[in-house]
């Protein structure tokens, strides 16, 4: 039997929503403050989705203040509350680096509506 | 109890905490390793109990051995180690010893056969530096001065290119993240000695216990 796997999968989630690079997230995130637990909104255009079963991770990218912000997650974190599916994009390549040099209208990304 | 059991390594994964963190984990497959021999002061001389582990085929097992388990009234396995013991009378033969040896947050220590690597170069084995590998030099990845002029000859334990790996080597100081009886799986946090379905002894850390 394997033994892995089966760790593996007893860890992850089974209620994630479906989304892909392209596609506008906004993820929760719970934070430990001394005793307090809050919850952190993190909003922002998924670029990247890396590795696969428990070690899947997923960056998310926006513009704040003029100045990019990227955080990268692991996919079934505990400490990720929910995510959030907000828009979808029609993208072309499965990692959008890209999308760093770009700003302003060069940086849009056309919506996926037929879903 | 024991001082040790008999694991196989299964592979490596992580695993979350509730807090989020992400902990790398060897999976060792643990026990069941049931009592085959007392050896006592009186009989051998010194006071050590004999644990098998992984149940051979029929087939697989010679007369010798077959011979050994029955005496147990077992049947015969792949793997037979020693661990001394000073309290023999605590143990009787076919007496199981499982993966409960070790409870959540335990030091252990794990001794494995590490993967052979073949013939290494100094770099590999010995951890030397290179030279540079431009500029007109000819000196890239040889071994260095192999000692003085004086003596005319090396000295013994010089190190220089071989063999390396498949000896025995001991990781010390390992944490036990988590126990799954009915699996009789034990996870460690880390990595340790050797290929995957390879023979693990896990004992309670020398250092660890030391310090207590």
């Amino acid at each position: 039997m394997d033994y892995i796997r089966m760790i593996e999968e007893e860890q992850m989630k089974k209620d994630l929503p479906h989304f892909r690079p392209g596609d506008t997230v906004r993820v929760h995130v719970r934070i430990v403050e001394g005793t307090r637990e809050r919850i952190q909104v993190f909003e922002g255009l998924v670029i990247a989705m890396k590795g696969g079963g428990i070690r899947e991770t997923f960056t998310v990218r926006r513009v704040f203040a003029g100045v990019g912000v990227e955080r990268t997650f692991p996919l079934h974190s505990p400490r990720l509350d929910k995510i959030e599916v907000i828009r979808r994009g029609i993208v072309r390549r499965a990692k959008l680096y890209y999308l760093r040099s770009l700003s302003g209208k060069a940086a849009r990304i056309r919506d996926r509506r037929s879903i | 109890m024991s001082k040790g059991i008999l694991g196989k390594k299964i592979g490596m994964t992580q695993v979350f905490t509730s807090e989020g963190k992400v902990i790398p984990v060897t999976v060792v497959e643990a026990g069941p390793c049931p009592v085959v021999q007392k050896k006592t002061v009186a009989s051998d001389g010194y006071n050590a109990i004999q644990l098998g582990f992984s149940v051979l085929r029929e087939s697989l097992a010679n007369k010798p051995r077959q011979g050994h388990f029955q005496k147990a009234n077992l049947k015969p396995m792949r793997y037979v180690r020693e661990f001394k013991v000073n309290d023999i009378d605590n143990y009787e033969i076919g007496q199981e010893v499982n993966a409960d040896l070790f409870t959540v947050g335990d030091k252990v220590d794990v001794v494995g056969i590490s993967r052979g690597k073949g013939f290494q170069g100094m770099i590999k084995r010995n951890g030397a530096s290179r030279g540079p590998m431009a500029h007109g030099s000819k000196y890239h990845r040889r071994s260095g001065s192999l000692g003085a002029k004086g003596p005319a000859r090396v000295f013994k334990g010089r190190v220089l290119p071989g063999r390396m790996g498949g000896e025995r080597v001991t990781v010390q100081n390992l944490e036990v993240i988590r126990v799954d009886l009915d699996k009789n799986l034990i996870l460690i946090k880390g990595a340790v000695p050797g290929a995957k379905k390879s023979l693990l002894i896990l004992k309670p850390s020398v250092k660890a216990n030391k310090a207590k």
